[in-house]
């Protein structure tokens, strides 16, 4: 088996990589520029042209939900409530508590919506491009939820409160916290942040080259000959399977996004002990 | 045969993840066997521990391609 497989020779073949995601501008003409080293393309890609079409239609669906609100709802208005209602509900009243959770369900339920479309973008028809695969339509996100969860925190305690609860941990003494503070300041205020945006872009961007890697190898083993066509149709089957997958984790990835988000809140709202 | 080494480093480096996902699935399946009416409250405290073990693979997964 071993010999039949690596019997194919891998020159003619090139298995993607990080380059698959630099989509061509639209309507540059081709112009390049250099910022800071590096070699920039002027123009429009499709992931900026998707990221501005699913805020419009995040807007549209839910205004056009809540635009006629009635007690016996209707399917768009059911739709809309049970989208808002498990925000609410699971993430928002159950992690920031009932008291300061009506604050912050609006923005969690407006970053679920948003970020949920943006990554089944990856599976729909036509699109098949998710926008976070582009490193940097994620980091304003993280960059915005940095500045609210922060913002929230000093707003409750003042700053030289949120400071010390950010940095101490409850109930240490002594010298430990002079390795204790450093440490907690970095991980609450530059490694969430930075963890947050590359979670969800990493997993888009593995996910989406798991699925060109089996669609385009499939192609190639079955193109090569009629010996190599079954692990290619294998191949196909597998990216079905994965393609199914992916779509769990565009879901599970908005809803880890959120989850942190209200995590962060929370922790910065929450009462000194 | 060509091909890139870090991809092997990747492949190693997403064994502790792996078990950590694996070790957190499986604490969540036994409590919610115990008691399932707190399948609630431990469902998201398993998916934030799920997605912090998952980090270390993503990150993993950039340096990969990276360096």
């Amino acid at each position: 088996m071993s010999a039949f497989i690596s019997g194919v020779p891998t020159e003619s073949y090139t298995p993607p990589g990080p380059g698959e995601f630099d989509l061509p501008g639209i309507g540059s003409g081709g112009k390049t520029f250099d910022f800071l080293g590096e070699h920039m393309a002027v123009g429009v890609t499709k992931p900026m042209i998707d990221i501005v079409l699913v805020a419009i239609v995040v807007f549209i669906l839910f205004a056009a939900a809540s635009r006629k609100r009635e007690i016996v709802p209707g399917r768009l208005q059911f739709a809309g409530e049970s989208i808002y209602g498990f925000v609410r509900n699971s993430l928002s009243r159950d992690i920031i508590g009932s008291h300061d959770a009506a604050r912050f369900t609006p923005y969690l339920f407006a970053l679920f919506a948003f970020i949920l479309l943006n990554n089944f973008l990856g599976s729909i028809p036509f699109f098949e491009f998710p926008t976070f695969s582009r490193a940097g339509m994620v980091y304003p996100l993280a960059l915005m939820s940095w500045c609210i969860y922060n913002y929230a925190g000093i707003k409750k305690h003042g700053f030289g409160g949120y400071l010390k609860l950010m940095t101490v941990p409850g109930g240490m003494k002594g010298p430990i916290l002079l390795l204790l503070i450093p440490l907690e300041a970095l991980s609450n205020f530059l490694v969430r942040p930075v963890t947050l945006a590359l979670r969800l872009f990493c997993n888009m961007f593995a996910g989406h080259l798991l699925l060109i890697l089996f669609a385009t190898g499939g192609l190639y083993l079955v193109e090569k000959s009629m010996a190599y066509a079954p692990v290619g149709i294998l191949a196909w089957v597998l990216f079905i399977a994965v393609a199914i997958l992916e779509v769990l984790i565009q879901f599970l990835q908005a809803y880890v996004f959120v989850l942190l988000n209200a995590m962060y809140i929370s922790g910065a709202v929450a009462d000194e002990h | 045969m060509d091909g890139n080494l870090n991809m092997i480093g990747y492949g190693l480096a997403a064994v502790g993840p792996g078990i950590g996902i694996g070790l957190i699935f499986a604490a969540y399946i036994s409590g919610v066997a115990r008691q399932p009416e707190a399948q609630a409250r431990l469902q998201s405290i398993a998916i934030l521990g799920f997605a912090l073990a998952e980090a270390l693979a993503i990150i993993g997964i950039a340096l990969a391609f990276v360096l």
